[in-house]
């Protein structure tokens, strides 16, 4: 059974490859270092595939190697005219039958691969579904049975089947967080599904893998994997923000004034911001529980206090080509004080007055 | 009996003609006109060498926004500006007509032959190649050059998504080179097929042609898709059609399929030209015959079909399903069976040989160094599950780096040194050349190793910056750092051309003791190419002539020499009408890239009118009695 065999020498090569990975090749986006099956499983094929190419490279280069050294023109004889053979067919077949077999190794586990992980899944009772939809430059996640619209950060429970069923509202994306799973395009008017697990709670970092112009280079997001109980707690939070009234602190009062007479409700929704009337459109990032977000400007800062002021200010600055207005001019004398109190608003959300966010208590806790 | 069917004065309709027949071989009037195979190589090499220069400044900018995470040297626009014509610019603009100018020069240098099939429709191909490049480049001045990509993706490129120019320079100025592409294809295939030497049967041509002719194909049938695809695009956008507008139903993929099944076919349309370079150079440098040579056409040719079998790859993460990822999986490592034979019969080639170290045989071996890791890592990316993650980083930008530079690159270089001494009469200096080619193999590969590294530690092509402290840094830096060395490299060898120019040593008609017919006539070869017709009796045919006792084959029929050129050499005779063709068309796509249609259907009628005057102008040309006298010229049209 040399399959089995072969198997056997994938995973002892996928050993060496983790062991390596582990010092060498970890990163928040390193496909290396995989976090759940189905990363997991793409990355033995790379394994298997590139101690194969070893093989390759080591009898290839190693024939151009000897050919080059003893078959060089020698000094002592320049002119030597060598014997004009041309060609052999048997060695020919042999020659041919070498690369169909290392083409059949490969394309054995590749098949198995594929079929284990990107056959399409019927969603059942225990699975997380979510519809992602890629936005000029951010994304916007819906979870259909939990009534939760949020964006850029995805939070899944760790340990169940997530399955994403995406779409994108203007040009091409590419949704791709490296440690959990490849990469499936957002493409309009094609209904594409990408399904993974998270084997580990903690945070793991992705962005737009397919180009969208502009701030494609900023189109990140966080997927938070959490225990089932926390994200259930999250989850309760968001079915029960628009009951939560906003915050006595005056500061944050006046933000929440602010967010509607600076023109933020004409795009951003938050739920219950004004009781009975929503607010902006579902074309821009919803807001709701903005406080519970350890990032900001699709992940590309961490959610704190002065980040989310200098974004207030100039996003430009911060992520080039996006469609956040300018509110400010340079000279405006109020610009600090309204950019404190929105700030001071936008943080409150998704906690009671007794409690403080993630966010105000200093922002995420890192990437990994 | 190739050259000279017309009747030597078919062509007296001289004076019937709109633009009266140039017969001068000198100045700009003389390089515009020319339908000389050789000169028209050498505009196409010259060219191509330019685009290479600005594709690699364009690289160069890249490399420098990228060189450290989060620097804001250049606007995300201008980045997309810069990868896309980098990108536009090295397949379409320079190492592609790279290929055609040597298939241009030495093909019928190879076969035997004077010239190509259809010397005006050669001209015209040049032309409407150089001016759909300078369509392309002048958007750069008229408001922002194209920023979708070299593969442009709907619906990227759509008008509410892409409201400026660039596209439609994109769209229209492709349009307009392929139409060149296209015809010095079926040019090159009639000429392959109708004009070769006497005895040079087709399993006696050299390798070079045999790809050329299999290329050629390649390009009549890939090039339709793409012409679809970019009309459909140029609808959309100059008349409102919604081919790929997603609000009206819409389907982008679309797209990608048409782009792609020209796509992958344009890799090989340019890598085959490639392997035919290094099976001329590894045996003449190995002083063998190449090892297997029906099974290396066979390989090319099964290679060139299976070209067509395999568009999808590239579309791994599109969502086609499982059984799709399979499908084009397996066809696409069946094509690593017969790329792998044709790198063991270069080996075969080899083995036993008599090597010498030339620059053009340094340039090959280092081809087939980064050609195995870059076939390497395109089965990896072959395999579904991975490409998941490598697709659309930068393992994928390393990987076709590999294959387009370090394989059709090098392999052209190591053409470009050998067959420099032919076109230019001069021998470069070997001791710089050598150096050269060090610097370059060590400054390509210092880019372009650790990309393979970047991309499979999450970074994605196609960024203007990238995230501090998830490990791309040194990866970046150390490809930053690689440009300047490749820099020198290309300065080196700007430099030893240069030199060769001004005082190079005269360059013998076979300085490598070469194998094929073009060492068998002066350095450069005078422009009536063979004094008299050439007769092939053998493989290798100039190596046969130099070496009867060593011949492989049998001589299967005899030819009377005299029986050739018995009226003097034809030679076609110069015309303006390609070039003006060509030019109209260049202008009438101003005209509806702006929606100036008067403008437009003026140009249109320079097009018809110059089409009459081409059709009407007659054979024209003279004789040429190289054997009587050196220079006699008689009986100009």
């Amino acid at each position: 059974m040399p399959m089995t065999r072969w198997l056997g020498r994938a995973t002892l090569a996928l050993a060496a490859t983790s062991s390596l990975a582990g010092c060498e090749f970890a990163g928040p986006q390193s496909t290396l270092d995989p976090a759940g099956p189905v990363a997991q499983a793409q990355l033995e094929l790379l394994a298997w595939s590139y101690w194969l190419s070893w093989l390759v490279m080591i009898a290839v280069f190693g024939v151009l190697a000897y050919v080059l050294v003893r078959f060089r023109r020698r000094r002592s004889d320049p002119d030597a005219v060598p014997q004009q053979f041309h060609g052999s067919v048997p060695l020919e077949i042999g020659l041919t039958i070498v690369p169909v077999l290392i083409v059949i190794a490969v394309a054995v586990p590749t098949v198995r691969t594929i079929f284990a992980t990107e056959t399409r899944v019927t969603p059942g009772p225990d699975d997380v579904v979510v519809d992602v939809t890629g936005y000029q430059w951010w994304w916007r996640f819906e979870y259909p049975e939990l009534g939760i619209v949020t964006a850029n950060e995805l939070h899944v429970p760790a340990g169940t089947r997530v399955i994403l069923n995406l779409d994108s509202a203007d040009v091409l994306h590419a949704f791709w967080v490296p440690r959990i799973a490849g990469k499936r395009d957002l493409i309009p008017n094609q209904n594409n599904q990408l399904w993974f697990e998270v084997s580990e709670p903690g945070n793991y970092s992705g962005q737009c893998a397919e180009l969208c112009l502009g701030a494609h280079a900023y189109m990140r997001l966080r997927l938070i994997a959490e225990p089932q109980a926390e994200f259930d707690a999250w989850v309760d939070r968001f079915t029960s923000a628009a009951d939560r009234p906003v915050q006595t602190d005056p500061q944050v009062q006046r933000g929440h004034q602010l967010f509607a007479t600076k023109g933020c409700t004409n795009c951003h929704t938050i739920d219950g911001y004004r009781a009975g009337t929503p607010v902006g459109t579902p074309d821009f990032p919803n807001l709701t529980n903005f406080g519970l977000r350890t990032t900001l400007a699709a992940g590309n800062l961490d959610n704190t206090r002065e980040n989310l002021a200098a974004w207030l200010r100039d996003s430009q600055a911060i992520k080039p080509g996006n469609y956040m207005p300018q509110l400010w001019s340079e000279a405006d004398p109020n610009a600090d004080d309204e950019i404190a109190a929105i700030a001071a608003y936008l943080l409150s959300l998704g906690s009671d007055d007794s409690t403080l966010t993630q966010a105000t208590l200093g922002g995420s806790d890192g990437d990994r | 009996m190739a050259i000279g069917r017309t009747p030597a004065h078919a062509g007296s309709s001289a004076e019937t003609s709109l633009l009266r027949r140039p017969d001068g071989r000198s100045g700009l009037a003389g390089w515009m006109t020319t339908v000389d195979h050789k000169r028209l190589g050498i505009l196409y090499m010259l060219s191509a060498f330019t685009f290479l220069g600005l594709g690699s400044i364009e690289a160069f900018l890249i490399r420098l926004q990228l060189a450290v995470p989060n620097q804001q040297l250049v606007s995300p626009d201008v980045y997309n500006q810069l990868f896309t014509m980098h990108g536009v610019t090295m397949v379409f603009l320079a190492i592609m007509p790279l290929g055609t100018g040597f298939a241009n020069y030495f093909v019928p240098l190879m076969i035997g032959a004077r010239d190509l099939a259809f010397p005006r429709l050669n001209a015209f191909g040049y032309w409407i190649y150089l001016f759909g490049g300078v369509f392309v480049y002048s958007s750069v001045f008229l408001g922002g050059a194209p920023d979708a990509g070299w593969f442009a993706y709907a619906p990227l490129t759509s008008l509410s998504n892409n409201p400026g120019n660039g596209i439609d320079f994109y769209m229209i100025g492709l349009l307009i080179a392929g139409i060149g592409t296209l015809v010095t294809a079926m040019n090159l295939i009639v000429t392959i097929f109708s004009m070769r030497a006497p005895g040079m049967a087709m399993m006696r041509m050299p390798v070079f042609v045999w790809m050329i002719l299999v290329t050629s194909f390649l390009i009549i049938f890939a090039f339709p898709p793409l012409t679809i695809a970019l009309f459909q695009v140029i609808m959309d956008r100059t008349f409102g059609t919604l081919f790929y507008v997603p609000a009206a139903g819409g389907l982008p993929i679309l797209w990608q399929h048409l782009f792609w099944i020209f796509g992958h076919p344009e890799v090989y349309i340019i890598i085959l030209p490639a392997f035919g370079v290094i099976s001329e150079v590894i045996p003449t440098f190995s002083r063998k015959p190449l090892f297997g040579y029906p099974v290396m056409i066979l390989s090319g040719i099964f290679i060139g079909f299976m070209g067509f079998a395999v568009w999808s790859h590239h579309m791994f993460t599109t969502g086609l399903g499982p059984v799709a990822n399979t499908a084009f999986s397996l066809t696409s490592f069946v094509i690593g069976v017969p790329t792998g034979v044709k790198i063991f019969n270069w080996l075969g080639t080899m083995w036993g040989g008599s090597i010498r170290f030339a620059t053009p045989m340094l340039y090959a071996i280092a081809f087939l160094f980064m050609f195995v890791m870059g076939g390497i890592t395109g089965i990896m990316l072959a395999m579904p599950p991975f490409d998941a993650q490598a697709n659309s980083t930068y393992f994928v930008v390393a990987h076709f780096h590999y294959v387009m530079g370090g394989g059709a690159l090098f392999a052209f270089l190591a053409g470009f040194y050998y067959w420099f001494p032919k076109i230019s009469g001069r021998l470069l200096s070997e001791r710089m050349s050598q150096a050269a080619f060090w610097v370059l193999f060590v400054g390509f590969n210092m880019i372009f190793m650790p990309q393979h590294f970047a991309g499979l530690l999450g970074m994605p092509r196609r960024v203007q910056t990238y995230q501090a402290g998830i490990g791309l840094e040194i990866y970046n830096l150390v490809s930053t750092a690689g440009t300047f060395v490749m820099g020198l490299a290309l300065a080196m060898v700007v430099f030893s051309v240069v030199r060769a120019f001004l005082s190079g040593q005269r360059a013998p008609a076979d300085p490598w003791d070469g194998r094929t017919l073009e060492w068998s006539v002066p350095s450069p070869p005078p422009h009536y190419d063979f004094t008299s017709q050439p007769i092939v009796y053998a493989r290798d045919a100039w190596w046969a002539a130099k070496h009867p006792e060593l011949a492989h084959d049998e001589p299967s029929h005899e030819y009377d020499a005299s029986l050739f050129d018995r009226g003097g050499i034809h030679l076609p005779g110069a015309s303006w009408f390609p070039f003006v063709l060509a030019a109209g068309i260049f202008a009438g796509s101003y005209g509806v890239l702006y929606h100036n249609w008067p403008l437009a259907i003026l140009m249109g009628l320079v097009v018809v009118v110059s089409t009459y005057g081409w059709a009407f102008e007659g054979v024209g040309g003279h004789h040429v009695h190289p054997g009587e006298s050196a220079h006699a010229e008689t009986g100009s049209a």
